[in-house]
């Protein structure tokens, strides 16, 4: 990932607003200028959540260790919805997720792996999981970027073959981590905070600067914009596809070892529709399914929305099933509420110029391209916008 | 533009020999050779006449895939069983979670001519037409776990006891809290929707109000590692003060016990279900708060073939003074302690 192509970058920000590479430029500096405005419909959604659940639980809820419970377990499909925005804001989706998180567990907990992690280190066990799960998404990514397979397919077929792979190495058996100091490390804490969570903010935030503040970043929003565009820009769109599965294959890896470490076990039966948690955290976090458009703030509150659900729920002693009909009204609520807030500013900014391309809120990555795309190149609406959005934009992409 | 072209292959070489040569290394990991020596196949049977070899016959088997523990250990208890019969060929079909292939494996049965077959439908109800097809066509058919809806469909059946598991724990818990109308009991139910689930759960409840004691938290999880961590970490969020766990599954009470340990909790003790080895082993070392499980024994298909071979060889049940196979055997749910781990410890499945 050399810094080269900033020059490049320049051209393109200066080529015109307009133009579908400019979008794509234009939306890729803004993204982390502005999350809270973005995410405003996810904050106010994870603030009544909260409020529910202090009001419903009080103590109960309100409680360091139930805090920290709550983030924990949504550190593990955390990380894997960070790897599963850049591969959708690159245009692609990641089915696999799930079958690969199965397959690294097992793979790093087998006899063999274990006798090796107790000869040399538990890290064995942890390389493990991270090269099962960066070649599996290097397999992903060649199929898809070389092979033409539409990534849908390819990693439906993957996810068939890693959990089948999964149950026949394991045997379909539960494998238990015996090694203590592997337990010890992941399930102990640092200054209080469980190390779980602390990896999970750590791909965090590796994930942010990687999308906000690196050529890596704004290379995976052309690409998934316009793919066309931005190879003619100098893009090498396979090689960055690739990348983006590998990318997600990895953090899939990561996944892997910290479930390890909750469940005490590795297992074909792990990760069990990851796949479908993670796009819907991805998506209730403003993540474009077409890609081109994403935040990796939106996919956090996304994945916090649902974890912070499921312990109001439990807390309440409500059932499962309801509990998967609110899952379903949040996240269409939540997309909804954030199409009102963002074509609601966007009306409200637009007012004075066109009405054009703030009609169709729902269409594609258009309204929020074309606003960012806008800011940044007339600098005009930019302006006129309420908050220090427009500042930090412009700041953002002067860098 | 060619040169953009190109640049894809320059770099990605190296990434690739790098991550393949790293696969090869780990790809010698997959080995998980200290096997088990097969779990099930109960050494508490009884030497009786019946264990003579008669005529060979040969046994269909059929049940659903492997994807649990239990269901493993139901197939791999079977195949134990057949091994300790000279006189008996057992054709095991590849366990399978799709009705028509099932039915199509029932049918392959059929027309072989199989001496009798030992079923586990996936689903009871639309295994029954290919069982009456058997049974019509002269071959026995035993039913095991998942009942059909016909009486004719089955020469003989013999089920786990879902209900009983439930009245076993609840009052077990009972006898422990007696004398506590206070104390607070959770209950970390499998996957809700099922049928077996309502049942333990209906006989948990049922043997806790003779007691006077009611489920105060109940969760449900999903028979995975994975799902019984995260319902066990909310709960223990959602009931600061517990005294009493019924898990009813094993295999996804070790991310149950995961949670709890992770936790520091140890106010309450926990009741098991299912009873594979490990919840056993946990049992006996008693270090953990898993104190007692109940067991749903994964040795029913072994007493299918066991039955089968009786049925085929027009035998009767020893121990049993009446005359011929019984129509339907439900087992018992036994309480697993500390004080009789050494009893079921053998024939437990692992998970």
């Amino acid at each position: 990932m050399s810094s080269s192509t900033s020059g490049g970058s320049t051209t393109l920000t200066t080529g015109t607003g307009k133009s579908d590479a400019g979008r794509q430029r234009g939306s890729g500096g803004s993204f982390m200028a502005g999350p809270v405005g973005r995410n405003l419909g996810l904050v106010v959604a994870l603030v009544i959540l909260c409020a529910v659940g202090i009001y419903t639980a009080g103590d109960r809820f309100a409680d360091v260790d139930n805090i920290l419970t709550i983030l924990r377990l949504a550190s593990v499909i955390g990380v894997v919805s960070i790897g599963m925005t850049f591969v959708i804001i690159g245009g692609g989706i990641d089915l696999s997720v799930g079958a690969l998180v199965a397959l690294a567990s097992v793979w790093a907990t087998t006899l063999a792996t274990q006798q090796l992690a107790e000869d040399v280190h538990w890290i064995v066990m942890v390389f493990t999981a991270l090269v099962v799960g960066a070649v599996a998404g290097l397999v992903n990514g060649v199929v898809i970027a070389y092979g033409k397979l539409a990534a849908f397919i390819a990693t439906l077929a993957m996810l068939a073959a890693a959990r089948g792979l999964a149950e026949i190495i394991a045997n379909r058996r539960t494998q238990i981590v015996r090694d203590s100091d592997f337990l010890a490390f992941f399930s102990g804490d640092v200054l209080g905070v469980p190390t779980l969570v602390l990896i999970f903010a750590l791909v965090a935030v590796a994930g942010w600067v990687l999308l906000n503040r690196t050529t890596f970043g704004r290379r995976t929003f052309a690409v998934g914009g316009n793919a066309e565009a931005a190879r003619l820009a100098g893009i090498r769109v396979q090689r960055h596809t690739v990348k983006l599965y590998v990318l997600s294959g990895i953090t899939c890896g990561i996944a892997a070892v910290m479930i390890m470490a909750r469940t005490t076990t590795g297992s074909s039966t792990h990760g069990g529709l990851y796949e479908l948690d993670a796009i819907a955290a991805v998506v209730i976090g403003g993540t474009l399914l077409i890609g081109g458009r994403g935040t990796i703030v939106g996919t956090v509150l996304g994945v916090l929305i649902f974890t912070t659900l499921g312990n109001v729920f439990t807390l309440n002693n409500l059932s499962s099933s309801a509990q998967a009909v609110a899952r379903g009204v949040i996240i269409i609520l939540a997309v909804m509420l954030q199409q009102q807030l963002a074509t609601g500013g966007l009306n409200f900014r637009r007012r004075p110029s066109s009405g054009v391309s703030s009609g169709g809120p729902a269409v594609t990555g258009s309204p929020s391209g074309s606003v960012s795309g806008g800011t940044t190149a007339e600098g005009g609406p930019g302006g006129t916008r309420p908050t220090a959005t427009g500042t930090g934009t412009g700041t953002g992409k002067t860098l | 533009m060619s040169a953009t072209r190109q640049r894809p292959f320059r770099r990605l070489p190296y990434a690739t020999v790098a991550l393949l040569s790293a696969g090869v290394l780990v790809a010698g990991c997959t080995s998980n050779t200290p096997e088990e020596s097969g779990g099930g196949g109960g050494a508490n049977e009884a030497a009786s006449a019946n264990d003579e070899p008669g005529e060979t016959v040969t046994i269909g088997f059929s049940a659903p895939a492997a994807d649990h523990g239990w269901m493993a250990g139901i197939t791999e208890a079977a195949r134990a069983e057949a091994e300790k019969y000279e006189d008996v060929e057992l054709v095991v079909a590849e366990g399978t979670n799709d009705v028509s292939t099932q039915i199509s494996q029932v049918e392959t049965f059929i027309n072989d001519g199989v001496d009798a077959i030992v079923l586990l439908p996936f689903d009871g109800a639309a295994m029954t037409p290919v069982a009456l097809q058997a049974m019509e066509a002269g071959i026995p058919v035993i039913n095991v776990d998942r009942e059909f809806d016909s009486p004719f469909a089955a020469r003989a059946t013999i089920l786990g006891d879902n209900y009983g598991m439930g009245v076993s724990a609840g009052t077990y818990v009972c006898e422990q809290l007696g004398d506590n109308p206070d104390a607070v009991v959770a209950e970390i139910a499998g996957i809700d929707s099922l049928p077996l689930t309502q049942d333990r759960s209906q006989g948990f409840a049922d043997a806790l109000a003779d007691c006077g004691l009611n489920v105060d938290n109940r969760v449900a999880a999903d028979f995975t590692v994975e799902g019984g961590e995260e319902a066990a970490a909310n709960l223990l969020q959602a009931a600061p003060q517990i005294d009493a766990i019924w898990n009813h599954d094993d295999d996804q009470g070790v991310g149950v016990l995961a949670a709890i340990q992770n936790a520091g909790r140890d106010e309450f003790f926990m009741v098991g279900g299912a009873g594979s080895a490990n919840a056993m082993r946990a049992i006996q070392e008693g270090n953990s708060v898993l104190q007692a499980t109940v067991i749903y024994p994964s040795t029913q298909g072994a007493d299918g073939i066991a039955l089968a071979r009786l049925v085929a060889q027009d035998k009767n049940l020893s121990d049993v003074a009446s005359q011929e196979v019984p129509r339907q055997i439900v087992l018992n749910a036994p309480v697993v302690t500390a004080d009789n781990v050494d009893q079921y410890i053998d024939s437990a499945f692992e998970s």
